[in-house]
């Protein structure tokens, strides 16, 4: 195979790589819009918040430092400890079913009823206070995040593809740090699947997103479902916090990644888990193939704005998106 | 006692269906003007043209024009960056292609160019609806700031891809530039600021505007009774995007002056327009005037008390300003969503009975 081919290919597989990426935060979005047809805005943000108080805790940063420091002319930072890793991601994701408890009692449980585009404007006021919090809460400043996680080009990968070309191929460049993301994904996800599937909980989730009426007539806690849902769109959310900031740093705009999951929602959905796997890789493949093939011709950084333009054209064709489920409109 | 209708009678058509019925509101409404017109451009200084009254004027017509189109006609949209700096691109090239025509020809130009460009980013809502096209509309903001930034006729090869408005002049006098007088700043502000608030309001009474408001209750129910959706959704995305290119191109022109088109027109921009008009309220042209004052003397406001009072670093003020707006967003969708201009109304209500309420 000649080298432009197989170099094409490994865009294609980086692609899917980074698809799976945004594929994590998309099925945050997609957790919560079926329990409650709430569309969160503010899932970027929580993987943000999430990441940045995991390195919090794991450097032992004391929270609102700068407040304090400021507020009475002290001079503290840290508590002087590191927490391993494991317990750090433990203890981030008690944070967040307790941010999930508070969304749900101090806002969401006062909207119930509201138009859907009311609740979609109150999660982007509340993206913009958990932003304003996470940084008041540890800094603005780009941090480091390490868990363990192997980072890196995969060498193995690299000597075991460098024979498929001939002279000018090098082997494939893959980051270890995306296939251990995938394979976290994937793990994620049939968790997610199981979860829903055979527990009792996973049905009461499945039966409040059928019909909350319904639901609850038959006993169903919405209160607790409600805060069920975010708490799990909490870890999703701490996942992709932890994959991302691993790649590329603690920092604002890993809260972007919400704006690029909007298209692989598009593409798969509103309502479908796994059509947010296949809209992300979708996305992925797409955006990496375009600014590879055309990009050059255009002055490059076509990524900006590639998945939200196909997304478009996409939806001219098919309003639903891919898995959607059909919509029907009553007078 | 002064604010209601009785007493004050209507003799014609034209007095009967005047845009304020009652006598209180047109005289309220003469006062803000002569105040806004006559006293303001006299005792303006730079720091209040800057920091306070360009930025909210120039906010309100923004406003005014989301409003248009996510207010009255119901099509949220998350692209209004994206069209403001179609507007400041295009009065960018209209002043260094024709330097001798007059400054508010070429913003009214730069706001039919915007209209254009809105209208056919208009189009796919005619198939997609809800969410689907608020996010479809992430696409014109990004994909049109990506084109200013790497297109460099737009911004006229110059070597840092910025672009800087060259000194133009109305009537002898410079409105743009580094000279600026900040009265003419602030008048030629209000001049749009004006002329749009009227437009506006006259449109949205009259059929154009009870095509949109039908389309935004039920579109379906609205093609029933006759009302065409490709005109009213397009129409709404024109008239909403020339409002929008007007500010963009005074945003630039005249407030900034030089400009960086993903800092100053980036999706934070858009956000910034969507909460004027929510937390003002949605589908009033009083409420856009009243989200754009909130939000440009909330700012302020914070940094007044956080920085000069309690002399907390400027950057934890910064992220106090994300939680405070945050907050205040939740709080006023929880106890009011339909904005300041409902309390607005409400007090109306109240004074029209005051003080014998039954």
């Amino acid at each position: 195979m000649s080298a432009d081919i197989l170099y094409t290919f490994e865009v294609v597989i980086n692609g899917l790589m980074s698809g799976v990426l945004y594929a994590l935060v998309a099925l945050g979005f997609v957790l919560i819009f079926k329990a409650s047809g709430i569309f969160n805005y503010a899932q970027g943000v929580m993987a943000l918040f999430a990441a940045l108080t995991l390195v919090g805790i794991m450097e032992g940063q004391v929270p609102f430092a700068h407040v304090i420091n400021a507020t009475f002319g002290t001079d503290i930072h840290t508590f002087g400890w590191t927490v391993p890793a494991l317990l750090g991601i433990a203890l981030t994701l008690v944070v967040m079913i307790v941010f999930a408890w508070m969304v749900h009692t101090f806002v969401f449980r006062h909207l119930v009823g509201q138009e859907p585009i009311i609740l979609f404007m109150a999660t982007i006021g509340l993206a913009y206070f958990l932003e304003g919090v996470g940084d008041l809460m540890w800094g603005s400043d780009i941090k480091t995040l390490d868990v363990g996680i192997p980072q890196g080009g995969s060498l193995w990968v690299e000597n075991i593809s460098a024979h498929l070309g001939g002279d000018d191929f090098y082997g494939f460049f893959i980051d270890k740090l995306d296939i251990t993301a995938s394979i976290v994904a994937a793990i994620l996800v049939a968790g997610l699947i199981v979860f829903a599937q055979y527990t009792k909980q996973g049905r009461a989730m499945r039966a409040v997103a059928d019909d909350h009426q319904a639901a609850l007539s038959v006993g169903i806690s919405l209160n607790f479902i409600w805060v069920l849902v975010w708490s799990l769109a909490g870890m999703v959310a701490l996942v992709a916090g932890v994959m991302w900031g691993a790649k590329s740093g603690v920092q604002f705009s890993l809260s972007l990644i919400a704006l690029k999951a909007l298209p692989v929602l598009m593409l798969g959905g509103f309502t479908s888990i796994p059509g947010a796997i296949v809209g992300g890789l979708i996305i992925g493949v797409g955006e990496k193939l375009f600014e590879y093939t055309v990009g050059p011709m255009v002055g490059g950084a076509t990524e900006n704005w590639f998945a939200y333009v196909l997304a478009l054209i996409f939806l001219v064709f098919r309003p639903q998106g891919l898995f959607g489920e059909r919509i029907i409109e009553r007078v | 006692m002064l604010y209601r209708e009785a007493g004050d009678f209507k003799t014609t058509y034209a007095a009967d269906s005047q845009t304020f019925p009652i006598a209180f509101d047109r005289w309220r409404y003469w006062a803000v003007l002569a105040v806004a017109w006559l006293v303001i451009p006299f005792v303006i200084d730079d720091y209040w043209a800057n920091a306070i009254l360009v930025p909210f004027l120039i906010y309100s017509i923004a406003a005014i024009g989301l409003n248009i189109l996510t207010g009255y006609c119901g099509q949220v949209s998350l692209g209004t960056g994206g069209f403001m700096a179609v507007g400041a691109y295009s009065v960018y090239k209209l002043m260094t292609a024709f330097p001798d025509v007059s400054m508010l020809i070429h913003v009214v130009l730069a706001g039919f160019i915007t209209a254009a460009v809105g209208a056919a980013f208009g189009l796919p809502s005619l198939r997609i609806k809800g969410f689907y096209l608020a996010v479809a509309t992430l696409a014109a903001q990004f994909f049109l700031v990506w084109l200013f930034n790497k297109v460099p006729w737009f911004y006229n090869y110059s070597a840092s891809g910025q672009i800087s408005a060259p000194e133009r002049f109305v009537g002898g006098i410079a409105v743009t530039g580094a000279g600026t007088a900040p009265a003419a700043q602030y008048l030629i502000c209000l001049f749009f600021v004006t002329l749009c608030a009227l437009l506006a309001r006259n449109l949205t009474r009259g059929s154009v505007g009870r095509k949109w408001m039908a389309i935004r209750d039920m579109d379906i129910a609205a093609e029933i009774i006759g009302v065409n959706p490709l005109t009213a959704k397009l129409s709404a995305f024109a008239v909403s995007s020339f409002f929008i290119g007007i500010a963009g191109a005074l945003f630039f022109a005249v407030y900034l002056g030089a400009v960086e088109v993903g800092e100053a027109f980036g999706i934070q921009k858009s956000f910034l327009v969507l909460f004027m008009c929510i937390i003002g309220g949605l589908g009033s042209i009083f409420g856009s005037f009243a989200g754009a004052a909130f939000l440009v003397l909330l700012p302020v406001a914070l940094k007044v008390l956080g920085v000069d009072l309690l002399g907390w670093p400027s950057s934890t003020v910064a992220h106090l300003q994300l939680v405070a707006v945050g907050a205040l967003i939740m709080f006023f969708l929880i106890k009011e969503p339909h904005g300041l201009a409902q309390l607005w109304r409400i007090a109306k209500e109240k004074l029209r009975l005051w003080p014998f309420p039954y």
